[in-house]
């Protein structure tokens, strides 16, 4: 492959499309635009890429086995999960192919498997198949006696959730698209060509994409389209299990699925540890995504309830998000020709797995709003660093100054590139997603200090007091 | 093929002083493995705890023990690589270690592994509410201080009472920091009887039998709410700062074989210090959380002897008898027993610790025959210590009772 040198992206501020929300869709949406040829601007009022729902998932790479018949959301499951397939090792993404078992732990349960595997081949996934407990067991032997059946879905796999959102948005810039953080959309009126007030100034552009996610619906009406949905959060803590509990967990496991919700899953990481969550729970609030002490404990009971072996390991983290649900369960994805605008909205639990989809998704609706655009001469090389322990890391070679986070054996040298990557990170939460430092068992106990002095002046909401503490009186 | 005779695993005062002792006992190749740039451990960022009367005859504060430590170490013509990680310990002796330089793989007769305690992290406290920045523990707030001259907050709360609590609560002080309040979960404060009285001397609130109901702020911490009974109260404040609940840095025990004991969370060990594997030993805080440098000093010695001891003969390979013990007993150290005549035992004494306060009898019996008793009011966070009686070694059932009496 080239390397083109990317265009200008907008000489004159004019953007063929602005996409609003620089979540895993958005940054999808962004790639595939700028591989089309469009100039691209994403708008992300978050200080970093994906600090909304797609900070927080289960980081699954499904299959779509269970999606609903005949949905957009099966198709671009299908699709996005063909993309990835087709590109992660270009991109230096992972893949772990763990798959996953469907567990029945009731007679009841065990009457559904049945039904959930004529669907899974109903949406063309085929490589399922029902096992025995025992059968089930020999695949991981950590599952409870309690086991009644299972179903063992081959395909769904295992990645990092942030990587490659950071990989698709990393390679629409090198094609030239513009990325502005912290900016947030207040206005867009449309007269042939949108003009989009926001937080840090006025852009215009030919389309516009609302990829916002939790604000997905606030964000049609700034663009005064009509209302089609209305967001419902709804939040899933998780608890995140040591690594030494990995070895117990080769395959994700799944619950039967009920209408509401997946149900909680007890996964396998790419980083080596072990999940549990999320739980389902509806909520007004768009922002605040917390953390309850009860409900912990409960997901901590849940999985050793399953995997008893799971009541001795250790707790490493804890986190929450928010997921953006309507008041229906499918997605909400809307083309309005006459406005130049798409919405890819309520994408509330596949986001992961459908991004790439709903980005071919949208620029085929774009391309039927009749703008042709010409594809660039090349596609630039791009990788993100590998932060998963199923390939090498930086610390197995030399050379890497020192490790400064031991338990996520984090190098100074991966945390110097991506402090100087194109996209560097723009607050705490973005940098342990771009470098997994501090995000181990002791939680920042060892390096925090150190971690917080290489970053020091990096990020725009430092904390309170990150002054120089000598000689400064109380 | 072995790269030396002892590969010591952890620089802080345990690891140290393994190393001298086994120096000091003729032992030619002995290496000490430290992760970090300097020798010192935890001791070097507290930096007015004094350290150091019983093991070098005076007082040295933090980093200056470090020092010392690290002075002590070269002069006994140890083998000291700063900058060496290890990723792994291997049945055989092995050590996969990791430095700048790459990966290396290391192999000795015998293993000690001395990585010390860790404070526990708001996560695994399953903390509940917001997850802003601010939220760290005394470690934390000690190292930025003293190496980085970063303060990561003003108007703290502190959460726990325990020494460190104390030490967290004068570092705070020193340093600008003004904490809004101290709170505790237990009824009363944990730590001894003068140095409770030390945050109301300062007017500094302390709240008991509190729990935090939630932490509130975006992107920094702007309030903790704390629960007691059905009554909240809001703290403004800017961080939250988690002391003590200590808990041993041992995963390279929990990702091996090897594992780590449900009651302390480090490995198990018999009188000797000896793992479930007989090449490899461990000592200090890593066997239970938590002790002073002092104390893990001395056991680092005492496993060192007994280390050296075991080189002089072949690995005692006998299998292990459990000591168990009954509620509200929280742990006990050493929790094996080898049937071994060794006159060169690292742990003279069982430590014990209660898991709440209680009052009763404590009992300790062999096969059955009680061999020692005491009545008393035990407390937790206390340290308790039964006499190791020799003939322990030969019992098939080593338990401790508690009868509890009100």
């Amino acid at each position: 492959m080239s390397n083109p040198v990317p265009h200008e992206s907008s000489p004159d501020g004019f953007y063929d499309v602005a996409i609003i929300g620089a979540g895993v869709v958005g940054c999808a949406v962004a790639r595939r635009f700028a591989l089309a040829g469009a100039r691209v601007v994403l708008i992300e009022k978050g200080t970093d890429i994906l600090s909304g729902a797609s900070k927080a998932n289960s980081a699954i790479l499904h299959t779509g086995f269970d999606a609903p018949p005949d949905s957009l959301e099966l198709e671009l499951v299908r699709k996005g999960r063909e993309e990835y397939l087709s590109i992660h090792r270009e991109l230096g993404l992972s893949l772990v192919r763990t798959g996953a078992l469907v567990c029945a732990w009731s007679a009841g349960e065990h009457e559904s498997l049945h039904g959930i595997e004529q669907q899974a081949h109903a949406n063309g996934v085929q490589a399922v198949r029902p096992l025995s407990a025992a059968q089930a067991r020999a695949l991981v032997p950590a599952l409870s006696s309690r086991l009644v059946a299972a179903l063992e879905v081959e395909g769904e796999h295992v990645i990092d959730p942030w990587s490659a959102p950071l990989a698709y948005v990393t390679q629409a810039m090198a094609l030239g698209a513009t990325v502005l953080r912290a900016t947030e959309l207040l206005h867009g009126t449309f007269d042939g060509t949108w003009t989009l007030q926001t937080s840090t100034g006025t852009l215009r552009a030919g389309a516009v994409i609302n990829c916002a996610g939790l604000y997905g619906d606030r964000v049609d009406r700034c663009l005064e389209l009509p209302e089609r949905f209305e967001i419902r959060p709804r939040k899933g803590q998780f608890v995140v299990l040591d690594k030494a509990a990995f070895r117990h967990v080769p395959r994700i496991i799944l619950p039967v699925p009920t209408a509401i919700t997946k149900g909680i899953v007890i996964c396998p990481t790419a980083f080596g540890n072990v999940l549990i969550g999320p739980t389902a729970e509806e909520q007004p609030d768009r922002t605040r995504a917390s953390l309850e002490t009860d409900t912990l404990e409960a997901l901590l009971q849940r999985g050793a309830e399953l995997l008893p072996i799971l009541r001795t390991m250790p707790v490493s983290a804890t986190y929450a998000g928010l997921r953006p649900a309507t008041e229906q369960k499918a997605y909400r994805v809307y083309s309005a020709p006459a406005q130049r605008a798409i919405t890819l909205g309520g994408i509330r639990s596949t986001g992961l797995s459908a991004a790439l989809g709903l980005a071919a998704h949208a620029l085929h609706l774009y391309e039927r709003f009749g703008t042709p655009l010409t594809p660039p001469p090349g596609i630039p090389d791009i990788r993100v660093p590998n932060l998963t322990e199923t390939e090498e890391r930086d610390w197995q070679r030399a050379d890497h100054g020192e490790i400064i986070c031991h338990c996520e054996r984090v190098t100074r040298r991966e945390i110097e590139a991506a402090l100087a990557s194109p996209l560097p990170p723009g607050d705490p939460g973005g940098f342990k997603r771009r470098t997994r430092a501090g995000m181990g068992r002791c939680q920042g106990f060892y390096c925090g200090a150190r971690v917080a002095e290489m970053t020091q002046g990096c990020f725009s909401n430092p904390p309170p007091a990150a002054t120089g503490s000598q000689g400064d009186t109380p | 093929m072995t790269t030396a005779d002892v590969i010591i695993i952890g620089g802080g005062p345990s690891g140290v002083a393994a190393g001298l002792t086994l120096r000091k006992q003729g032992v030619p190749r002995v290496v000490l493995l430290e992760r970090e740039a300097e020798l010192g451990g935890a001791t070097r960022h507290c930096a007015h705890s004094p350290f150091g009367m019983r093991e070098f005859g005076r007082v040295y504060f933090g980093a200056a023990y470090g020092r010392r430590l690290a002075r002590a170490a070269h002069k006994a013509g140890l083998d000291i690589r700063t900058g060496h990680a290890v990723t792994a310990v291997q049945p055989h002796g092995v050590v996969q270690v990791v430095s700048a330089q790459g990966l290396q793989t290391l192999q000795a007769r015998r293993i000690l592994v001395m990585t010390g305690a860790r404070e526990r992290s708001r996560a695994a406290r399953l903390l509940p509410g917001d997850r802003p920045q601010g939220v760290i523990t005394t470690g934390t707030l000690q190292a930025s201080l003293a190496f980085h001259g970063l303060r990561p907050f003003r108007r703290p709360v502190i959460l726990g009472t325990e020494l460190v609590s104390f030490s967290a609560l004068l570092t705070c002080l020193t340093h600008g920091i003004r904490p809004v309040a101290m709170i505790e979960t237990a009824p009363a404060p944990l730590a001894r009887w003068p140095l409770r009285l030390f945050p109301r001397l300062m007017g500094i609130p302390l709240l008991c039998g509190v729990e935090v109901s939630d932490i509130l702020g975006t992107p920094n911490v702007n309030e903790v709410t704390v629960r007691k009974g059905g009554a909240t109260r809001a703290l403004a404040c800017d961080g939250l700062l988690l002391t003590g609940r200590f808990t041993p840095e041992s995963a390279l025990f929990l990702q091996s074989d090897i594992g780590v004991e449900p009651a302390t969370s480090g490995p198990a060990i018999d009188q000797y210090g000896r793992t479930h594997d007989p090449l490899i030993f461990a000592g200090g805080n890593i066997l239970r959380a938590i002790e002073t440098g002092g104390w893990a000093f001395r056991e680092g010695r005492a496993v060192g002897a007994a280390v050296a001891d075991d080189l002089r003969q072949s690995p005692e390979t006998a299998p292990p008898v459990p000591v168990t013990f009954d509620a509200p007993l929280r742990l006990v150290v050493p929790s094996l027993l080898r049937r071994s005549t060794r006159p060169q035992r690292a742990f003279p004494s069982f430590q014990l610790r209660f898991d709440r306060a209680a009052r009763g009898v404590l009992r300790l019996t062999l096969d059955g025959e009680e061999v020692w008793r005491k009545r008393g009011a035990w407390r937790p966070e206390r340290r308790v210590l039964v006499p190791l009686p020799p003939q322990a070694t030969q019992a098939e059932h080593v338990h401790f009772h508690f009868d509890e009496r009100s």
